[in-house]
């Protein structure tokens, strides 16, 4: 199968923390794929890797059979035009209105007239079902219409990619049912392959061709939705079902707590 | 030794800090230029760290000016040389006040408001997301701010000063007395062109390299919280600040001291 994202081997560390440890994971062309996993484990770094805003320490990061790591700045930025990122807080440009913030990226890397522009804008914004937000500054959407309305920008330049991340967070049940099927639709219809890094277990894995689990610095479980939820792996388990404690900890590292309130008490 | 390790420290940061600085600022102005897209962001800008800022310059050139010609008169109609208050007014506003004051108004001002929304921008992840778009946030949103700030402060300088030698003549000849064809002329035959009015450009130029430089660092390495965010803003004003009252010390030492 031809892998549009394939990453192995990776180590990345931020500061003295490490994050990836031997992280490998591959994104077949024309599919959802699901990165799930803990809070903090270094979900939103991985899109940074694959997008170039980050180096790793060692490994490949092929995208689209280019070595990222590799690549120039002028190359990098070629490659990153067939890309796309949603981010969690949608990021769009405050001082512009839902038309002109999809029509930005056209009008930066293309040199086809306002007519043409306005129409595939609207094409987009249609898609999304913002049509009728156009005008509307990035201060007056609810927090869904601003992520919608960062998926019809992501989608302007028609990519090959789109890495959403956390697509779900903060948003209500309406909200997020509009995203799921988005996300969805949009690959079918657009051939896109897509990166879901979430941790809302139901919805991604509702639409996702496959998914990975990434917990300690690398991929811990993988599969298609149904094999997750038939894998016994205690972690896997406790991330799938949402329970408290087992081999992820709901304390960060501390020590003992008697021993730390009678320190306190003593200090 | 823990005490030289930490100054160790320090230092190698403030180095390590001037030469990110650097390449931010290299990396915003260094390439192709294209003119088509940087011109309309530049004239916004223009409209955004100048012409926004004129009322605070007009207003505070004008009242400067005229305390200069109130203390500036009572001085000299003491030694009988009130005629003298033209070139007084004059030569303290293009020489040291024109330029100073605009600068640190300016970095109080447009300074501090570059930081905010550069930080903003950052902690919004607006920044990455052009990244991730390809198009270089240091040539499209750093760039413009700083050329606009670079080329108006200057012009704001000159409006300060002119706006202040009015408030002088206005409190001086309007008011105290002093003969309006002596300010003006004697004014004019004491000023000079390239040491008085070039001079003060040229300050006004290194200025507003430096307080625009600072400004939109401060902003671009800022940490993306609201915390990190004031601090950038008001590290800006007080390391702009202190850096145009140190520089002006240098270069009035270089083009008045001998």
């Amino acid at each position: 199968m031809d892998n549009f994202v394939a990453l192995k081997d990776v180590h990345f560390s931020h500061g003295q923390r490490t994050i990836y440890d031997g992280l490998s994971l591959t994104v077949p062309k024309g599919k959802i794929v699901a990165v799930m996993g803990p809070s903090g484990i270094g979900k939103t770094t991985l899109l940074r890797l694959i997008g170039g805003q980050l180096r790793p320490a060692s490994g490949s990061i092929k995208v689209a059979d280019e070595e990222v790591t590799q690549l120039s700045r002028k190359k990098l930025y070629e490659l990153r035009k067939r890309m796309s990122m949603l981010f969690q807080s949608g990021a769009l440009f405050t001082d512009m209105s839902v038309f002109d913030n999809v029509a930005f990226p056209l009008r930066e890397h293309t040199e086809l007239s306002e007519d043409v522009i306005r129409s595939i804008v609207l094409m987009k914004l249609e898609a999304v079902g913002l049509r009728g937000a156009r005008d509307l500054m990035p201060s007056e959407l609810s927090g869904g219409m601003a992520r919608r309305a960062a998926l019809a920008r992501a989608i302007a330049l028609d990519p090959d990619l789109i890495m959403y991340d956390e697509p779900f967070a903060g948003q209500d049940p309406i909200s997020m049912g509009v995203i799921v099927k988005l996300i969805r639709s949009l690959n079918e219809s657009l051939g896109l392959t897509s990166i879901v890094v979430s941790h809302d277990v139901d919805e991604i894995l509702s639409i996702a061709d496959y998914a990975y689990i990434i917990a300690d610095k690398k991929v811990v479980a993988e599969g298609t939705p149904d094999e997750l939820r038939d894998n016994d792996k205690a972690i896997v388990r406790q991330f799938l079902q949402g329970e408290a404690d087992g081999p992820v900890k709901f304390h960060y590292t501390e020590d003992d707590f008697a021993m730390d309130l009678m320190g306190e008490a003593h200090g | 030794m823990d005490r030289l390790a930490r100054l160790g420290a320090t230092v190698t940061d403030a180095i390590a800090g001037i030469g990110r600085a650097l390449a931010m600022l290299l990396g915003a102005i260094i390439g192709k230029p294209t003119p088509r897209k940087s011109w309309p962001l530049f004239v916004q800008q223009m409209y955004v760290v100048g012409v926004l800022s004129l009322i605070i310059i007009v207003v505070s050139g004008l009242f400067i000016g005229m305390v200069l010609g109130l203390q500036g008169y009572t001085i000299l109609v003491d030694y009988g040389a009130e005629q003298s208050l033209g070139p007084m007014v004059a030569l303290s506003l293009l020489r040291e006040l024109g330029p100073v004051v605009t600068a640190l108004l300016f970095a109080g001002r447009a300074g501090s408001a570059l930081t905010a929304e550069i930080g903003l921008m950052k902690a919004t992840e607006q920044l990455s997301s052009l990244e991730m778009m390809a198009v270089d946030p240091l040539r499209r949103v750093v760039a413009p701010r700083f050329w606009a700030g670079f080329v108006s402060m200057p012009l704001l300088a000159l409006i300060f000063s002119a706006v202040g030698i009015y408030g002088g003549y206005l409190v001086g000849s309007g008011w105290l007395g002093v003969d309006e064809g002596a300010f003006w002329s004697v004014m004019q035959s004491a000023v000079d062109w390239r040491d008085d009015l070039m001079n003060g450009i040229i300050k006004s130029l290194v200025f507003a390299f430096v307080v625009t430089w600072i400004a939109l660092y401060k902003g671009y390495r800022c940490e993306p919280t609201s915390a990190g965010i004031s601090k950038a803003t008001t590290s800006t004003v007080v390391t702009a600040s202190l850096a145009i009252l140190g520089l002006d010390f240098i270069l009035t030492a270089l083009m008045f001291g001998g």
